[in-house]
């Protein structure tokens, strides 16, 4: 008997394969979906760590010079012998590769992975990386890219991507840097008794490695949206599963009322149905793993791009095949299934033996009420932890609050409007329309909160990287005043740069800057000159009147935003800096992508307070048009090679075009769930069209013609998604204020000011009812064409 | 990068594992040969012979604390050369590394330390006798009086030595060989330091006194390919003579052994005459090593019982060893030192 029922299950399938291919193609998208995103994070993550723990940069802790010079290599020696476990570290441009000079043999304990060292054959390798003519160690494309070095080119494929690792003195030669180091870097275990940093070498600093970590800080800042992004793209896909599986069970209900009561039991019915769709599940699973690879492996170029443009961090352009994500998509599908299918197979274990085979309950007016009430408590509970939460886990728990009780209050919220436009309808057809738009919500209203949740990702998503790129573009405005950026190496130089600027420059901005501590805080403390450049672009989250003029009369500080929040530092509270007395706060900055908390004062306090610290690095503001000469006369004057001198509006158009990136990648995701929503309303329809027959004859026996009906199930479809859209509006931007305002303060400490795009959002309320109303075509066209003996059929059955 | 692999590396630059322990048993290629009849020259030879590809300054010592408690220290310095050049710089292929050790009869504490020579940071000048890798120094206006200083994460120590007696040539002149195909090395000692000074230890510091021994060696090739380890002895009996003997254990083991009187006259004794018996096998770092020793010198009436002091005394570093001092009982007493090397394990 089973093999018979089975053939009966799959012979439905046969003959309805248009079915078949929309339950796989449903499941297939959702995993395609969460997979994709998960994967592109993933590899993100994966291709980062491994290229910070190529030098264990990121957990290891630091020393570079205070005013950000070269550390001469005398100080490595010296620090050694003072019982320092340091390792040196020289960095460069070569050509266009990134190179990294190490010393392998007092580089800390598996600081090499990644970097193409480890897995040296016999140690063979390790002779030749440290004899003449040396070896350069890179992926094979880097390698390609590297100009002749005259060292040996060695392909490693676990190398970095875009780095090349060689021995530390190959790369001063390469570098033309002889007894340079860029940073030293700190083994974990250190002996018993060192003399102090500052009694062996002066002017160095020991950063901490978890201050150092900004760059992971950041990162995590774009992995953190994309994670948003993955959790919204997860709920999205499990109502398109659920619609994919409903959509199953209620075309074949009249098949299992047959089945029945051919005397098949109950229970193996359910577990054959329950074993066909898990192969199903599986299937479509795999085929949506393999979907979401292909999207992520288009989308990940771009994505490598953006954090790097972004953040410097490298991140491979390639994907690899990872299990984890692997066997969540796979989890996905069959989990998403799994609750699905529960549901609708329990209806059926209770469905009479001759039941209705489209049984519409009068239940679902008391469901509504109940859910209403659901989602009032958690979108109290979402308000709740807005306003009291603490930390991180409380900001996530609000964000699924939001979501959750957004989509829980979109059917009751829907009903309600269209039994107001009921109230407000003269004509009786028109009343016929809203009460019958009002009937298909119970159906609709999974497809439509699945709609209703894309949007609000898409929304919230697009509000916060917009803002990101507002914010972040005004902070480059205000950090990148200048013109020109030049450093210099030593006093001597520095000397010269002033001599070359003071008769070719407009204005002179010294950079001053040192390590201090606020409140048990390391912060940096940095001087500026009082001028126009500042006044013009500094923006404030809070500030005192005239800011600028009490500034300058040395009435006080400012300070940035991290400091402001994490010692509670509010305007008119003192800061206590050196010798000096404590200063009150007159203005709060925002300092985005900054680990460590900053207090700025002008530059005659910082001399008087820190008269050591000497400024290596200038800022100069020159017109536009004579950039160049000043560049020509630095080089020829002052020796300044053309790596020391940076031009503000190469490196904020490199910064703009990483922006261009992200939304390309945005787009594509925003593309991609609203596809994604919108097969979740074609296939509600498809469920509802065999349903709503018994609805629709009489409408048709009353003179409206085939045509209208079909025309008003479009417009009814595109009615709905547009009350969806305005609906989803607010829930997208509490969602934006959401991951701007409190996800983002509690992971990072600094608040992303929230700009809105209403054309933005014309845009994808745009596409969104384009979606809807595409979903709706296929469904309306067919009942168009529907023959009129299946709607008179309506008046023989049903009696 | 795998630390083990370096000093691996740093041992045996173009070898592979198999050749020797940690690659002493591979071809000396360009590298300057030990030959017999070279006269030693003092103070130039306590400095660096860069044309060799091996060389080391190893000083082991036996102490006792105030309150009679036995201990033992060891510092040791490797120059290994991955070309016969010296120079300045990073080019410079001499690589050195460091060993210090502490040994109490509860427990063994070990670091090691690596550099490149050319900039500094580790190298030996013979006169005024320096030797140095990072903060860990032997030096002294010479080598009579020297100040010894290493620290690891969780011990230190500081100790000032003084010779009582004159340096000891091992074999022919200092021309020691140590196969019977004629590999060899330059060896000689200096075993008549008396010590004093402090180490500091988790449980707080420790005033000493004792004895200490330093061996000069170098070599291109000291070991035969088929020799995969050795296991040698400095000890010092009660009433001043003191031994130094070791077998190179291969297909047919290679001893060698040199009898030294109080006065500092030595006599050195072909293959054979020394010999070495395990008595009792501990299981240490995963693998099974004699700690107890049968140790003969029939020539000089010598049959001891050479016993650990701490069976635990395992090198854990890159190449490791075992190294500890020992108790000597039987027909002589008095104390000494213990290496044994290709237990297992490279």
């Amino acid at each position: 008997m089973t093999g018979a029922v089975l053939s009966a299950l799959v012979g439905h399938w046969w003959r309805s394969p248009l079915q078949l291919i929309t339950l796989l193609a449903g499941l297939a998208l959702a995993t395609a979906l969460w997979s994709g995103v998960q994967a592109i994070n993933a590899e993100a993550r994966a291709s980062y760590d491994s290229a910070a723990s190529a030098l264990d940069e990121g957990t290891l802790p630091r020393i570079t010079r205070a005013d950000g010079g070269p550390i001469a290599q005398d100080s490595y020696v010296a620090l050694r012998r003072a019982g320092w476990l340091v390792s040196p570290v020289i960095e460069g441009q070569l050509g266009e590769v990134r190179l990294v000079g190490i010393e392998p043999l007092t580089a800390p304990q598996g600081s090499g992975q990644g970097s193409g060292l480890p897995g040296l054959p016999g140690g063979a390798d390790l002779g030749d990386f440290l004899s003449d003519p040396g070896q350069i160690l890179a992926r094979p494309e880097v390698l390609a890219r590297l100009p002749r070095t005259g060292a040996r080119h060695v392909a490693a494929e676990d190398a970095a991507p875009d780095m090349a690792v060689t021995d530390i003195g190959v790369a001063q030669r390469l570098l033309d840097r002889p007894g340079q180091i860029d940073r030293l870097i700190l083994s974990g275990e250190q002996p018993r008794a060192r003399p102090a940093l500052e009694e062996v070498v002066p002017g160095l600093i020991l950063t901490a490695a978890q201050e150092g970590a900004d760059l992971a800080r950041l990162t995590d800042s774009f992995h953190l949206n994309l994670t948003a992004f993955g959790l919204l793209s997860f709920a999205v896909g499990l109502f398109i599963v659920h619609g994919a599986i409903s959509l199953a069970f209620e075309q074949r209900r009249a098949m299992v009322r047959t089945l029945r009561a051919l005397g098949v039991p109950l229970r193996r019915l359910i577990a054959l149905m329950a074993l066909e769709l898990a192969v199903l599940a599986l299937v479509a699973g795999l085929i949506g793993v393999a979907l979401g690879y292909l999207m992520a492996a288009a989308l990940m170029p771009d994505v490598a791009a953006t954090l790097r443009g972004l953040y410097g961090a490298e991140v491979s352009g390639q994907l690899a095949l990872r299990p984890s994500w692997w066997i969540s998509g796979l989890a996905i599908a069959m989990g998403g299934t799994a609750v699905a299918a529960g549901g609708a197979l329990w209806s059926l274990a209770r469905t009479p033996l001759l039941g209705a085979v489209h049984p519409r309950g009068a239940g679902m007016a008391r469901w509504r009420g109940g859910q209403a009430a659901a989602a009032l408590g958690l979108l109290a509970v979402a308000g709740g932890l807005a306003l009291w939460g603490q930390g991180l886990l409380a900001g996530f728990a609000m964000l699924a609050a939001l979501l959750i009780g957004g989509a829980l209050a979109l059917p009751p919220l829907l009903a309600l409007l269209t039994g107001l436009a009921q109230g407000r309808a003269t004509s009786a057809f028109g009343q016929w329309f809203w009460a019958d738009t009002r009937l298909q919500l119970p159906g609709l209203s999974l497809a439509l909160m699945a709609l209703m949740l894309a949007m609000a990702a898409n929304l919230g998503v697009s509000t916060m990287v917009s803002s990101f790129r507002l914010t972040f573009t005004g902070f480059l405005d205000q950090r990148l005043a200048a013109d020109l950026y030049v450093g210099a190496t030593d006093a001597a130089q520095a000397e010269a740069i002033l001599a070359v600027a003071a008769t070719h420059a407009d204005a002179i901005l010294p950079a001053l800057a040192t390590e201090g501590q606020v409140a048990g805080r390391p912060v940096q403390i940095q001087g500026i000159r009082d001028h126009a450049t500042y006044r013009d672009n500094w923006q404030f989250l809070r500030a005192a009147p005239d800011v600028w003029d009490a500034l300058a009369r040395g009435e006080g500080v400012l300070v940035n935003e991290q400091l402001f929040r994490r010692a509670g530092l509010d305007l008119g509270a003192t800061v206590p800096l050196g010798a000096g007395p404590a200063l009150p706060v007159l203005g709060i900055y925002g300092d985005y992508g900054n680990p460590v908390g900053q207090v700025t004062l002008t530059e005659d306090r910082f001399r008087a307070l820190f008269p050591e610290v000497q400024a290596l690095r200038f800022g100069l503001r020159v017109a536009p048009d004579r950039i160049d000469a000043l560049r020509d006369r630095l080089r020829d004057r002052a020796g300044l090679p053309d790596a020391a001198m940076t031009d503000q509006a190469a490196v904020k158009a490199a910064a703009l075009s990483v922006f261009e990136r992200t939304f390309t990648v945005t787009t594509a995701l925003n593309v991609l769930t609203l596809a994604v929503a919108g097969f979740a309303i074609l296939m509600s329809l498809l469920t509802l069209a065999a349903m709503r027959l018994p609805q629709l004859a009489p409408v048709w026996a009353l003179g409206v013609t085939r045509r209208r009906l079909a025309a008003l199930d479009l417009l009814r479809t595109v009615v709905l998604a547009a009350l969806t859209g305005a609906l989803a509006l607010p829930l997208g931007l509490a969602l934006a204020w959401a991951l701007l305002a409190v996800v983002n303060v509690e992971a990072f400490g600094w608040r992303l000011p929230m700009h809105l795009f209403p054309l933005d959002y014309l845009r994808l309320g745009g596409l969104a009812l384009l979606a809807a109303a595409l979903a709706a075509a296929w469904p309306a066209w067919r009942l168009s064409r529907i023959p009129v003996a299946q709607l008179l059929g309506v008046f023989r059955h049903e009696r | 990068m795998n630390v083990k692999a370096v000093a691996l590396a740093l041992i045996l630059p173009l070898a592979a594992q198999a050749q020797g322990f940690a690659g002493l048993g591979t071809e000396a290629q360009d590298f300057a040969e030990p030959v017999p009849g070279h006269v030693l020259h003092f103070p130039a030879d306590h400095g660096p012979h860069p044309d060799f590809r091996i060389e080391w300054w190893y000083l082991t010592a036996t102490l006792t604390g105030p309150d009679g408690t036995p201990y033992g220290l060891q510092w040791t310095l490797f120059r290994s050369a991955l070309a016969p050049q010296d120079g300045t710089g990073w080019d410079t292929p001499q690589l050195w590394m460091g060993h210090a050790a502490v040994t109490t009869p509860e427990a063994h504490f070990a670091a090691e330390r690596l550099a490149r020579g050319g900039i500094g940071q580790a190298g030996v000048e013979a006169d005024p006798f320096s030797a140095w890798i990072d903060d860990w120094a032997m030096q002294g206006l010479d080598l009579d009086r020297l100040r010894l200083t290493a620290a690891g994460t969780d011990f230190a120590y500081d100790v000032d030595l003084r010779a009582t007696g004159p340096l000891v040539l091992h074999g022919q002149d200092g021309y020691s060989v140590k196969s019977a195909a004629g590999q060899a090395s330059h060896y000689y000692s200096q075993p008549f330091f008396d010590l004093a000074g402090t180490l500091s230890l988790p449980e707080g510091d420790i005033p000493v006194t004792g004895q200490a021994w330093l061996d000069r060696e170098w070599s291109s090739q000291p070991l035969a390919q088929d020799q995969q380890g050795w296991d040698w002895f400095s000890l010092s009996f009660e009433g001043g003579d003191k031994m130094m003997g070791f077998v190179l254990r291969g297909d047919a083991d290679y001893t060698s052994a040199t009898w030294i009187t109080a006065e500092g006259q030595a006599t050195a004794f072909p293959d054979g005459a020394f010999a070495a018996r395990p008595l009792d096998l501990t299981p240490v770092a995963g693998r099974q090593v004699p700690t107890t020793w049968q140790v003969t010198l029939p020539d000089r009436g010598v049959d001891v019982t050479v016993t650990a002091l701490n069976p635990d005394a395992w090198m854990g570093v890159s190449v490791p060893y075992w190294e500890g001092p020992v108790t000597i009982t039987g027909s002589h007493a008095g104390t000494g030192y213990l290496e044994m090397t290709g237990y297992g394990d490279d």
